[in-house]
């Protein structure tokens, strides 16, 4: 039976290189990705950064097993699993929902206007503010599909669900943003 | 159709994604150093601290020597049995028990000088 220290001499100096090296890549393709679904889930920029440190501090402790039991697989999914945890938390601790689409949509919508697709300021902040209504698990899929153009397989990896489950979730959500968009635009006419 | 490219082009658009404050980056950057050092250190720290444990001092210290130990004597088995199978020659050509015992020394001799060539890396 081997003891903590004979197994701890398995893990060398060279591999811990390694290790680091390769979280420090995994760090830097993801900040973004995880910085703008920690901001649209949470709302608001002092909470995104917040929630996008703890994220990463999570993943760094258990980031040899989840590379190990990947596969080769992309660790996106797991990095969004991480952030979509401790969002639900975030609000679990502190029984709260964002209360607004975000904290400064007027600034936000006015930088996409650069866009290929040039939409209006006010349809863009009338989109965001009708996604915060949706569902949590609709909110985060188009979050997800959206903000960070994943395919439906890391949707379904990051959720927990099934890829066909996703696909149907993800048309639901499509669907009933539709609507509310509808009914914000009559109302707002 | 169009009705719902639309939503999914408007939704692009609204939901671009953000770039992370610079200061986070910078932030983050220094945690994650900090925690790499620390591992680091832990890792350096299990390492002194496993050879001021007795348990570890065979792995840590007495392997070499067991090593040693293992081929000196392979060594000397090899010697052994290609000097015994040259017994009968020595005995034929060996006029009393003192020449004998020469020549087997002889032989010991050349042998073991023939394992350490062997042994030892070509110059």
């Amino acid at each position: 039976m081997a003891t903590d220290a004979e197994r701890g001499s398995d893990a060398t100096a060279e591999d811990k290189r390694r290790l680091d090296a390769d979280f420090s890549s995994l760090y830097k393709t993801h900040l973004r990705d995880v910085y703008s679904y920690a901001y649209y889930r949470v709302g608001n920029h002092h909470d995104a950064e917040d929630l996008t440190e703890q994220t990463f501090l999570q993943a760094y402790r258990h980031f040899e097993r989840a590379q190990r039991e990947s596969k080769g697989r992309p660790l996106r999914p797991w990095l969004i699993r991480i952030a979509h945890n401790l969002a639900a938390n975030y609000y679990r601790d502190r029984s709260r929902r964002p209360q607004t689409a975000i904290d400064d949509a007027d600034a936000l919508a006015s930088s996409h206007t650069t866009e290929a697709l040039v939409q209006d300021r006010d349809d863009l902040k009338r989109i965001l503010e009708c996604v915060q209504q949706l569902p949590d698990d609709r909110r985060e899929a188009l979050i997800m599909r959206f903000a960070l153009g994943m395919d439906n397989r890391e949707i379904a990896r990051a959720l927990g669900r099934t890829d066909g489950a996703t696909k149907v979730l993800l048309h639901r959500a499509i669907r009933q943003l539709e609507e509310l968009v509808k009914k914000a635009e009559a109302g707002g006419e | 159709m169009s009705q719902s490219f639309d939503i999914e082009a408007k939704l692009r658009a609204a939901l671009a994604p953000i770039e992370p404050p610079e200061e986070l980056s910078l932030r983050m950057e220094s945690r994650l150093g900090t925690l790499v050092e620390l591992a680091a250190d832990e890792l350096e720290a299990w390492e002194l601290s496993s050879l001021s444990d007795p348990r570890n001092w065979p792995r840590a210290a007495l392997r070499p020597a067991a090593a040693v130990v293992v081929g000196l004597g392979a060594g000397a088995g090899l010697v052994v049995l290609r000097t015994r199978r040259r017994r009968h020659k020595r005995r034929a050509q060996a006029h009393g028990a003192l020449d004998l015992a020469e020549r087997t020394l002889r032989d010991v001799g050349r042998e073991a000088l023939r394992v350490f060539d062997d042994v030892t890396p070509r110059r």
